[in-house]
């Protein structure tokens, strides 16, 4: 048995496992070196999954291949910012406790097991403990009603979504005898027709993973979610787990059902359809700013499912590109987020922004490009995102997704377009002083979306590599 | 003969119970109820020659789990009636949907159809090796085929423990009298041993007893006033 392939997984669950231990060690205040054993761990994990050889393990289970590299390194990056921009946020907030730290740590376990999953029972276990994780840091600030609203709203749906994954999991077992992606794709090719049953399971396996990516019409916990969370944990949420959810998706419609193509297309597209324009529209009538962000997020889901609903190779490879755009950019807004505090406490309304431009150009300039980049205007990093899945959708002759992507990106330019105007035109009092930590984040990913144009030959390499293995 | 009659013996009380488990009133009854079915349902699995199924089924689910729901059926005081309220209003609408959702899953399972090599692995009666006994099968995939998902399966109870020690464990070391054995036997000394003659009470060597607090008084909500009352007795009351 070829155990040795699942070693990132295995340095990641150990080091955890240890890191757990050294916390609980009854010692004065730890956190700051438990949050940096964690990050340390992440990059650990991360160098071996680049030189992780690829294959599959466990018969069958486990599976290794470009794709899940690719999808694993953005997880990874997406967990160890998110756990950047919470280090100083918990010590602030008075929740600098090193469980923060260790649950992040398993969820992003929960999240390279569910990009490698080959196998139904895989996927729900990675599936779980990522959900599990997710629903205890969601209600860190378990003194915060807010918070622990979000939780508690976040696992009664979660566990919805979780019980239809397992009845269409059922059902597909049920058809093909085998839970295996490589088994059930043998099924399903080797069966006249589209069984009825068959496709009901499939489509509460996707009605499931839409949940977790919050696609319409299962966002409905979204904004709440985001709102009553704290920030950095919403900046965690609208980051990482999507990629991870988004990886099994796209394996799931890849690769065990591919050839039923019409089947899954017709979810998808109207998934993608519904999460644009609700996205584009929800948005508009919001103060808070974490609740634009969630309704952002909705949008961004439609417009990278755009990608895989056209259901080619340029597609799936734009989807992957769209991804790693919108990672990074969503973590440099959420970067300006956790920065918004004056006189201690914590804002959250578009309107305490205002007077940025002048009080601190730094970040107001950063918050322009990212939520430019958002916008999806040239040369910024959004504007290749969108304009790869675009291309893909118009390649393909889905004009409607086309132009109902182009209408919803003009929309939300609106609300994008009204941050930038309350910082620059609007007068308002400094923010406090903002930690090195959300600087370099900012610095980070500020430089990586102003010139992503410079340099897209490797992402697009790696992203077409990915596409190739996944389609094999 | 025997066979088919205890099945159906089984089968019609396992039904009962579970129907009696739902509609009973008393939350009491329909755990105990519960437990019942969980005996006949071991029953039926052994008569299916599944051994170790039938045993791990009493162990786990009436030896803890059920005792579990005991537990919290009594501890916490649940006003069923007052849950059930809504119910007629909501029976009609839950009705309808029950229907419809009843009426697919019989148009799925009406037209159902297998995958060509599956209709040959359901003929197959036993799947695995006769010659290994139930627990030995069981043993090779949970610990053999299925190592890694038993693995991840204990990661995600790991986390689950974590998540519910983070969210509900408070500590106030201000508030809570915790048990400190250093000082316990350090106080050996003022404890005194006194031999008390037979037929004498405590009353004819000097030691007045203790009056104990009064008990406190119940409040409406019965389960807040658990917990507390213990710690007001005084830690001296026991020489």
């Amino acid at each position: 048995m070829n155990w040795t392939l699942i070693l990132p997984e295995l340095v990641l669950a150990l080091g955890g496992l240890v890191i757990l231990a050294a916390g609980v060690l009854p010692r004065r205040d730890t956190s700051f070196a438990i949050n940096m054993a964690v990050l340390g761990t992440l990059l650990v994990t991360a160098v071996l999954v680049l030189s992780q050889p690829e294959g599959v393990a466990f018969l069958g289970q486990y599976v290794s291949d470009a794709f899940t590299k690719f999808m694993k390194l953005l997880v990874l990056a997406g967990a160890a910012l998110g756990l950047l921009l919470a280090m100083d946020w918990n010590v602030k907030e008075g929740l600098s406790r090193f469980e923060f730290p260790v649950l992040l740590l398993f969820s992003s376990l929960g999240m390279l097991i569910m990009v490698s999953a080959n196998d139904l029972i895989t996927l729900y276990l990675g599936l779980e403990l990522l959900s599990l994780s997710l629903y205890v840091i969601a209600a860190f600030n378990r003194d915060s009603e807010r918070s622990s609203e979000a939780g508690l709203k976040y696992f009664v749906l979660g566990a919805l979504a979780s019980g239809m994954l397992l009845y269409g999991s059922s059902l597909i077992y049920g058809f093909a005898g085998s839970t295996n992606f490589g088994r059930i794709a043998d099924a399903v090719g080797t069966t006249d027709g589209t069984p009825f049953g068959l496709v009901v399971g499939l489509v509460f396996v996707l009605a499931a993973l839409a949940f977790k990516i919050s696609a319409v019409p299962f966002h409905m916990w979204t904004p709440d979610v985001y709102e009553g969370a704290p920030t950095p944990v919403t900046a965690f949420f609208a980051t990482a787990p999507k990629v991870a959810a988004i990886a099994l998706l796209t394996r799931v419609a890849a690769g065990p059902f591919g050839e039923l193509v019409e089947q899954w297309q017709q979810v998808l597209i109207l998934a993608s359809l519904g999460s644009m324009i609700l996205g584009a529209l929800g948005a508009i009538g919001q103060r808070n700013i974490k609740r634009l962000m969630a309704y952002s997020s909705i949008g961004h889901i439609g417009y990278a499912l755009m990608g895989l609903a056209v259901a080619s190779e340029i597609g799936i490879r734009s989807l992957l590109l769209y991804m790693a755009i919108y990672v990074f950019t969503s973590v440099g807004t959420f970067a300006v987020l956790i920065a918004m505090r004056r006189n201690g406490r914590a804002l959250e309304g578009v309107e305490d922004l205002a007077g940025l431009g002048r009080t601190d150009p730094a970040m107001a300039l950063g918050m322009t490009v990212f939520m430019l980049s958002m916008a999806g205007i040239p040369p910024l990093a959004g504007f290749f995102g969108k304009l790869y899945v675009f291309l893909a959708a118009v390649q393909g002759g889905y004009w409607t997704l086309a132009v109902v992507g182009v209408l919803t990106s003009a929309i939300s330019a609106y609300y994008y377009l009204r941050v930038i105007k309350v910082m620059y035109f609007d007068a308002g009092t400094a923010l406090d002083p903002r930690p090195a930590s959300l600087s370099a984040v900012l610095a980070g990913t500020g430089l990586f979306t102003v010139f992503f144009f410079v340099f897209p030959a490797p992402f697009l390499a790696a992203a077409q590599a990915a596409v190739a293995a996944l389609l094999g | 003969m025997i066979a088919a009659l205890a099945f159906y013996v089984f089968a019609a009380i396992l039904i009962a119970s579970a129907v009696m488990v739902v509609t009973s009133r008393n939350p009491v009854h329909s755990v105990l109820f519960l437990i019942l079915a969980f005996f006949n349902a071991a029953a039926l699995f052994l008569m299916a020659g599944a051994e170790f199924l039938a045993l791990i089924l009493v162990i786990v689910y009436v030896g803890a789990v059920a005792v579990l729901f005991l537990f919290i059926v009594m501890m916490l005081d649940i006003d069923f009636v007052q849950l059930r309220q809504g119910l007629q209003r909501y029976a009609p609408i839950g009705a309808v949907i029950g229907a419809i959702l009843f009426l697919e899953l019989l148009f799925v399972f009406g037209s159902w159809q297998f995958a060509p090599d599956v209709a040959m692995l359901r003929l197959n009666a036993v799947p695995i090796d006769p010659a290994l006994s139930n627990t030995e099968a069981l043993g090779r995939l949970v610990y053999t085929d299925y190592i890694l998902l038993f693995q991840i399966a204990g990661l995600i109870l790991l986390v689950a423990m974590i998540g519910a020690i983070v969210l509900t464990l408070r500590d106030k070391p201000a508030n809570s009298k915790r048990q400190d054995i250093a000082v316990q036997l350090a106080r050996a000394e003022a404890v005194a041993l006194t031999k008390v003659p037979a037929r004498t009470g405590l009353d004819k060597l000097g030691i007045v007893r203790r009056k104990l607090p009064e008990p406190p008084k119940p409040k409406k909500v019965a389960h807040e006033a658990h917990g507390h009352g213990h710690h007001d007795q005084e830690e001296g009351g026991h020489h």
